[in-house]
């Protein structure tokens, strides 16, 4: 290994009962880069993500590191340094934000620690809870929370697993334009050391964020390369009804 | 989805708002949830050990004793189905583990030893005993198979069930037709197990006379003592962080999958738990109640045994209790009186407790509260609970 | 020959008793996620319509065929009450539906079991007391009353779902309600009808349940949970599997029952669905959709 991680996916095809909702799907997703996968609706992008997370059922290959993706369980994948958010956010609305964050680590635990209560801040969680500035909201239930504070709280689970690879579907849609730049400045802070993909509609976000993005149509890739390559690609404008790409991804 | 305008920056430090407030124990500020909760049970613990015995007569301590065993079940459902959402329908089940095993064991103790019980004699003086009553003469395998019997039932049924990923409805009615089917199996077994007139007429517990009084205050100091003990492994269980992953499980199973975790672990210590409570509440209940029959394990018995979690608050640590004390108090005294009474009562109380307080009659102040605050500062509403988590069936 | 034929014949007939109660389920559970545990009590107020009538209408043929609407329109009506006062208040919680349903079938059970203590002692049709000879075994008609009552019933209501307009607004409420509600079906009233109608069925089943064996105030428990089963084992919103689950309980009970006994083979059969639901937890048939999935 050179130290670049990345995931490297061959051939996915998802069928759900004869309708291939990923068809021979090839993409590589590199530490370091944002990729944005782009797509008009049911392009196929979450059960892209699904399949990768073991969600669903894909044949093809997934491989990262020594490992193929599709052939493990959920949290066997999880627990191999692979996380994702949700289209709809999804904290546990009744615990904290420090019970939230804090049980993203409870696999690193013995399961007889798991038993006892919690002394303290681990620093772990500490650090993460500081990165996605919810420090000072802490001890509130996470239902209270804003719709973009949620989807902050469950990057910041991903933190605390130390997800080296997270999926990221839809995470802006509904944010503010402040929290949208906000967002971008945080996964630009934790890109580095990570490889992160991101589902996307709003084309001004994927413009400012992406480092990389490939476009999925009806199952397939339609298109990869920067974002400018992808706006002058004369295919993807005509999957996009000939239309500028913007007003028709606006939801 | 409405974006809030005043969404405060994820950089910044943000002031408490009021909401904070309402998550602390407003008595004493200090102390932190966990102690009071435990200071509780210490209240609890002296009024069951001390005070109860000190005032009440042998008659109404040995009903308290009886109420303490289905309090003892609630205990285990309100951590099954409070805590982990699994709604533990037929927890008779368990109840019946525990009691026939201990049953069989006070039934052989009161043939003498080698002989065999008066109701098979009854069908067939000379019949062999059933090989699956012989190891029940010991008193110590009868021990080990009220904790280890639910050990071994509901962790092969649950894990079954829930690496299936079977859930809600469906876990619901799979565990009540269990339940219906055991007592199917035991009144249709009569020369086996003493059929749907159950057994009965013990004279010794592991050596002790039960027509002495002093004897029965003595069963109902166990049996009290253990309740407390389940308390504290709840309260424990509740603080712990595996508390917090059975209720982040309940509330997003498929998220819990995310962070690593099988939940199907996490809800069968949960499930397993609450099993092994039931059963030693059963096997105490046989000595106190004097009987055990299919009567007390089938459907409606269940229903009564989820009704103290149902009424007293299921996710909270002294509801369950509470509610089946009250519950097993309420259905005595009604029932002297009122023999088909009591019936009714515990019907419309299902009803009007699911439709009015679902969380149970604990939750009617804060609820209250919450609604009066609410109207008073009509802009710090929370927001919609996230519903699609909590889907019948995936 | 005797012995293969007959459990075969009974349990096919317990088997169309069983669909009737479930097909009323299959509505109300598989299409409203509500989930009635007092459904089996209707099929006891159906075993009491049918003894009513027979106060009052002499000739028990005649009498038997009015308490068939008289069950229907009785238990639907149950059904309409129930939906109305409890249950339209809780279409976001089924599993508190379920337990609200709970408190409703244990006061039924109790009224049932204060006036009819040893059940109701309905007469047999005089026209369905003779057996036709199936292979040298003697069938007694009534359990061909029953079988072609299921039927029926089940022809009815799949043509109902199927060609009605009621049928396809049932279909649009369930797989959108937001967006039937947009579309002007008046998703309130499409609950009521379901429910009613539902509901009914189970009443059919009580005046069939009432000429095949006797009644009591458990029978209700005994047929909700059979019948929840089959509709989960034969796969939600599938007529046909329903079907196919109602029949071979009834038929593999009936062979339990006679190379074993009654109550033992009640168990075998639970126990028997339970492992096939860990086999196919989705059922025989399953409509893929991402919401089921
Ligand atoms: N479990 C499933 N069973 C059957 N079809 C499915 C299932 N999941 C997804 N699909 C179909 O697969 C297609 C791709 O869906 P997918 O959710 O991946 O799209 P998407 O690109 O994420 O769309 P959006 O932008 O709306 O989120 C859609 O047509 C969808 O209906
Ligand atoms: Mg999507």
């Amino acid at each position: 290994m050179t130290g670049q991680d990345y995931v490297e996916v061959q051939g996915l095809t998802v069928d759900f009962d004869g309708f291939k909702a990923n068809e021979e799907v090839d993409v590589t997703f590199l530490q370091g880069r944002i990729h944005f996968l782009i797509g008009p609706n049911g392009a196929g992008k979450t059960t892209l993500v699904d399949a990768l997370t073991g969600l669903v059922k894909g044949t093809g290959r997934a491989r990262y590191g020594n490992l193929d993706l599709l052939s493990l369980k959920s949290h066997q994948i999880s627990r191999a340094g692979v996380g994702r958010t949700f289209q709809t956010a999804t904290v546990f609305e009744e615990l904290s934000v420090l019970q939230n964050l804090d049980i993203a680590g409870g696999v690193h635990r013995k399961a007889w620690g798991m038993l006892r209560a919690r002394k303290g801040i681990p620093d772990y969680v500490q650090e993460a809870m500081e990165t996605v500035g919810l420090a000072d909201l802490r001890d509130r239930p996470a239902g209270v929370l804003a719709h973009g504070q949620k989807q902050w709280l469950e990057i910041g689970m991903l933190l605390v697993q130390d997800a080296k690879v997270m999926f990221l579907d839809e995470t802006v849609a509904g944010m503010s334009h402040e929290e949208r730049d906000e967002t971008g400045e945080l996964l630009r802070r934790i890109a580095p050391s990570r490889t992160i993909v991101v589902i996307e509609h709003d084309m001004d976000f994927v413009r400012n964020h992406a480092d990389f993005v490939t476009v999925l149509h009806a199952g397939k890739v339609l298109a990869e390369g920067s974002v400018a390559d992808i706006q002058g690609n004369p295919r993807v404008q005509e999957v996009y009804l000939g239309r500028n790409i913007e007003e028709v991804s606006h939801e | 989805m409405s974006t809030p305008t005043d969404v405060e920056s994820p950089f910044l430090p943000v002031a408490a708002t009021p909401t904070d407030r309402r998550r602390l124990p407003r008595s004493s500020p200090r102390l932190s949830r966990d102690t009071v909760s435990l200071i509780g049970i210490g209240v609890f613990a002296v009024l069951m050990l001390l005070v109860a015995p000190a005032v009440l007569s042998d008659f109404r301590l040995n009903n308290l004793g009886k109420y303490a065993c289905w309090a003892m079940v609630a205990v285990g459902i309100g951590l099954a189905w409070g805590r982990g959402g699994m709604l533990v329908l037929g927890q008779g089940v368990y109840f019946a583990l525990g009691a026939y095993a201990m049953a069989m064991h006070l039934t052989l103790e009161t043939a003498g030893p080698d002989a065999i019980p008066v109701f098979m004699i009854l069908y067939d003086p000379l019949a062999p005993l059933p090989g699956f009553w012989e190891p029940f003469r010991s008193g110590a395998f009868t021990l080990l198979a009220v904790v280890g019997a639910p050990v071994l039932l509901a962790g092969t049924l649950g894990y079954a069930i829930f690496k299936r990923r079977v859930k809600g409805a469906y876990f619901a009615i799979l565990s009540q037709a269990l339940a219906v089917a055991l007592a199917y199996l035991i009144g249709g077994t009569i020369k086996l197990t003493g059929g749907d007139t159950g057994l009965s007429d013990f004279k010794y517990f592991f050596g002790y006379d039960l027509s002495d009084p002093i004897n029965k205050r003595m069963i109902y100091s166990i049996t009290a003592g253990l309740l407390v003990l389940c308390l504290l492994v709840v309260w424990q269980l509740y603080r712990s962080r595996f508390g917090e992953l059975l209720v982040a499980t309940r509330d997003a199973e498929e998220r819990v999958r995310f962070l690593g975790h099988d939940p199907a672990n996490i809800k069968l210590v949960a499930y397993v738990t609450a099993a092994v409570m039931a059963s030693i509440g059963g096997a105490l209940f046989v000595p106190i109640a004097g009987i055990i029959s299919p009567k007390e394990i089938g459907a409606a018995a269940s229903i009564f045994l989820i009704a103290g979690a149902a009424f007293g608050g299921r996710a909270t640590l002294f509801g369950p209790v509470l509610g089946a004390l009250l519950l097993g108090y309420g259905r005595s005294s009604l029932s002297e009186q009122w023999e088909n009474g009591w019936i009714y009562v515990l019907a419309l109380m299902f009803i009007l407790v699911t439709l009015l307080a679902p969380e149970g009659v604990a939750s009617i102040p804060r609820r209250a509260a919450g609604l009066l605050g609410s109207l008073r500062r009509p802009t710090e509403s929370r927001p919609p609970r996230n519903t699609a988590a909590k889907e019948t069936k995936s | 020959m005797d012995s293969l034929i007959a459990p075969f014949l009974n349990g096919t007939a317990d088997g169309a008793l069983l669909l009737i109660a479930a097909l009323g389920l299959a509505l109300t559970f598989g299409q409203m996620g509500v989930i009635n545990m007092a459904h089996g009590e209707f099929l006891l107020a159906g075993a009491v319509c049918a003894f009513w009538t027979q106060q009052v209408v002499a000739s028990t043929d005649v009498s038997i065929l009015v308490a068939l609407p008289v069950a229907f329109v009785v238990a639907g009506l149950l059904g309409l009450v129930l939906e109305a006062t409890i249950l339209q208040w809780m279409y976001d919680r089924p599993l508190d539906t379920l337990l609200a349903t709970v408190g409703v079938s244990l006061a039924l059970q109790q009224i049932f079991l204060q006036n009819y203590p040893s059940g109701v002692p309905v007469e047999k049709p005089s026209l369905l007391d003779g057996q036709i000879d199936v292979l040298g075994y003697a069938w007694p008609l009534r359990q061909v009353f029953t079988i072609v009552l299921a039927v029926a019933c089940l022809a009815a209501l799949g043509a109902l779902l199927k060609y009605s307009s009621f049928g396809r607004r049932i279909r649009a409420t369930v797989q959108n309600r937001a967006l039937a509600e947009t579309l002007g079906v008046a998703t309130r009233s499409v609950d009521r009808m379901t429910f009613f109608i539902g509901s009914g069925l189970a009443g059919i089943g009580g005046v069939a349940a009432s000429l095949i064996g006797g009644t009591n105030s458990q029978m209700g428990t005994r047929y909700i949970i059979l019948a929840f089963l089959v509709v989960v084992a034969g796969g939600l919103g599938q007529l046909r599997g329903t079907v196919i689950a109602a029949w071979t309980v009834g038929v593999v009970t009936a062979y339990l029952a006679d190379w074993t006994t009654g109550s033992l083979a009640q168990v075998i059969t639970f126990v028997l669905v339970v492992v096939f639901l860990q086999v196919r937890p989705n059922g025989l048939f399953t409509v893929r959709t991402r919401g089921l999935a």
